[in-house]
């Protein structure tokens, strides 16, 4: 068990392509950390840079305390896992928990002690004499965590593990892999696009955006207080909506004609400066008509999702999205009156993106 | 519909049956003439059904060896084109699987310069580079020996340019696999790649070791010595240009010996040699 520390690390590939700036944080022994963001964002080029599988065009990588920037993966102490499993196609599923250990002259009796082990926990005892060919898509998952959980490494690194898999055995592995992770208490880094595997997952979120760490945080952190306008965007389902507004003194915003109350926002802001303004679908609540700080919304059509049904529709011109709990207002277009809780308004500087947070 | 389907089988069975009738012809004559006497081959009036010569026909060219041509037993000639077939087939595979393996997965300056180098050597068949290639095995006093036999059919491309396009395909995790499971380089060529090309490697044997056993001429320069004649040489000397001199029971009986190595090697690899054209275990 070991803490991952990140220092400055940038990843420039031989064509010039700048796919990692410079990125620093730490995981804590035992930590849970995602890495997520879009797609081309550099997470994997960050993952294998800490797996050793690619160059590390400067900073530095360390390992429980040790620099692994010379050292490669097999002496890094770390267990990968990858998106198309990379499982051997020619070796039983036995083997292909059993390779690494033979390759690092693992005694046979402790080798088949922890396959058997690793196989039990994972419950693909039953399939230990297999080719990959012959298992589905999520006993192939489980046979890829079992070579790394054999291992026993320092770190586990995932590279989007689940994405190839349907959208219920995502569910149950999620659970799993989580389960698994806190059993053995292994670091683990976990890259994914998936934001609510990101948010499940980890104990550290990291959202990278372009190369760079736009957020590091607790997940209900980076939920509650985006750093800035693209963490705002990303984090959260459906996204949050941004509408364009202006300060009106300290604490309040102006919406075309609605005012609406921020708390958590600047208060050294010039009244009349631009901002955008950012609110989570679900933090709208139903005000009654005309009711003091309400904004009046213009329903277009409304989507069923079970739970709950989304609004979708216009405010002070603008294109919003409303989440409420099915059956809480009658579902028909037409006006409806909103309002919004001080403390989740979310406010961010216009050319920055940053958020004009208190601090 | 069903009638024209039957109809259309019928004329499908029909075509194929005279295919092969045309292609199994000659070898059925090849046949019923080594087992029939030299008289009953010269007199023009060959039956189309198996003589009683066969044993005796077989014995002799088998380990006697003709009275006039080629001298000794054809036993030996088949040992002698069976070390070279063999010599060729498992040397191409072993330095094209070298060079492959190295000109895709190690990262060495002018590593295109030397894919196209070998790539360029497919131009350059034996027949192509006779004379340079024969002074030099004369040179190396190889002439009348197994190595000067097989090494200058060795060399050629087209083994490496196959692995070469199978080993791009192997997925790049699976190299990284192996290294984070603590495989150098070796280990990786052995535990893996090799496993996932022994298809590949069976279809090129096949292909090789047919190549091989039909040598004509290289084989016809580099020899001198009968002891170290091959079987298609062989078959050549025993046809003499005056026709009555000709042993024609005995050369057909060699030509169908000639015949059986190679249709073991592909009757044993069959299973192995379709599945490498055809699939790769991925
Ligand atoms: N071998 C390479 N050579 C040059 N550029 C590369 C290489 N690998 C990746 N890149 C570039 O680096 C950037 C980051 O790639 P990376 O694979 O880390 O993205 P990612 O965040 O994992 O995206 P995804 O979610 O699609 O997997 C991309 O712009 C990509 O084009
Ligand atoms: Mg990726």
């Amino acid at each position: 068990m070991a803490q991952v520390t990140l220092t400055n690390v940038k990843k420039i590939y031989a064509g010039g392509v700048e796919a990692v700036k410079g990125v620093s944080f730490d995981i804590p022994d035992g930590g849970f950390c995602v890495l997520v963001g879009p797609s081309g964002c550099g997470k994997s080029t960050l993952l294998r840079m800490v797996a050793g599988l690619e160059t590390i065009s400067a900073g530095e990588v360390s390992i429980g305390n040790r620099v692994v920037n010379q050292i490669g993966p097999a002496e890094r102490d770390i267990a990968m896992v990858f998106q198309n499993y990379a499982l051997y196609p020619h070796m039983s599923v036995y083997d292909n928990m059993a390779y690494g250990l033979r390759n690092l002259g693992t005694p046979k009796d402790e080798i088949d002690k922890r396959v058997k082990e690793a196989a039990r926990i994972l419950a693909i005892e039953a399939l230990l004499d297999r080719r990959p060919k012959q298992l589905s898509g999520g006993q192939r998952q489980r046979v890829a965590m079992g070579r790394a959980i054999v291992r026993k490494p320092q770190v586990f690194l995932f590279d989007e593990p689940l994405s190839n898999l349907d959208a219920k055995l995502r569910v149950q592995m999620r659970v799993e892999i989580k389960k698994l992770q806190r059993s053995l208490g292994v670091t683990a880094i976990y890259v994914t696009h998936d934001q609510v595997e990101a948010m499940t997952l980890s104990d550290k979120l990291v959202v990278m955006n372009g190369g760079q760490v736009e957020q590091i945080g607790l997940p209900a952190e980076v939920y509650k207080k985006p750093a800035s306008k693209f963490v705002a965007t990303f984090i959260g389902s459906p996204p949050m909506n941004i509408l364009p507004g202006t300060i009106d003194g300290p604490g309040i915003v102006a919406l075309g004609d609605a005012i609406l109350e921020a708390r958590d926002v600047r208060q050294d802001l010039p009244a009349q400066s631009p901002v955008e303004v950012g609110l989570r679908p679900e933090d709208v609540e139903i005000a009654s008509e005309g009711a003091a700080g309400s904004l009046p919304f213009d329903v277009e059509f409304i989507e069923e999702l079970g739970a709950t049904q989304l609004f979708h529709g216009q405010l002070a011109g603008l294109p919003f999205v409303m989440q409420a709990a099915t059956d809480e207002i009658s579902a028909h277009p037409g006006r409806i009156w909103i309002t919004v809780d001080p403390d989740r308004v979310h406010v961010f500087d216009v050319k920055t993106g940053a958020r004009l947070g208190r601090g | 519909m069903v009638e024209d389907r039957r109809l259309g089988d019928a004329i499908a069975y029909i075509i194929l049956s005279i295919g092969v009738v045309i292609v199994a012809f000659p070898v059925w004559l090849t046949f019923v003439a080594s087992t029939w006497d030299a008289a009953t081959i010269i007199n023009g009036k060959l039956p189309l059904y198996p003589g009683p010569y066969l044993l005796e026909n077989y014995n002799r060219v088998l380990f006697i060896g003709t009275s006039g041509t080629t001298r000794e037993p054809v036993l030996g000639m088949m040992l002698n084109s069976f070390i070279m077939a063999m010599a060729i087939a498992l040397g191409k595979i072993f330095i094209s699987v070298l060079s492959a393996y190295a000109i895709v997965y190690y990262r060495f300056p002018f590593r295109m310069a030397a894919f196209w180098i070998i790539f360029i050597t497919l131009m350059l068949p034996v027949e192509v580079r006779i004379f340079p290639t024969f002074k030099i095995v004369s040179d190396l006093r190889m002439l009348d020996t197994y190595q000067g036999l097989a090494l200058p059919l060795i060399a050629s491309a087209t083994g490496t340019l196959l692995f070469r396009q199978f080993f791009m395909t192997i997925p790049d995790e699976l190299l990284e696999a192996s290294r984070i499971d603590a495989a150098g380089p070796f280990r990786f060529f052995k535990d893996t790649v090799i496993p996932l090309s022994i298809t590949t490697i069976a279809a090129l044997f096949v292909i090789q070791f047919i190549y091989g056993w039909n040598q004509y001429l290289w084989p016809l320069l580099v020899t001198t010595k009968d002891s170290m004649q091959t079987i298609v040489i062989a078959i050549k000397k025993m046809i003499v240009t005056s026709d009555a001199l000709t042993e024609w029971q005995l050369a057909m009986a060699t030509a169908m010996l000639a015949m059986l190595p190679p249709v073991f090697v592909v009757i044993a690899m069959q299973r192995l040699f379709v599945k490498g054209l055809v699939e790769t275990e991925k």
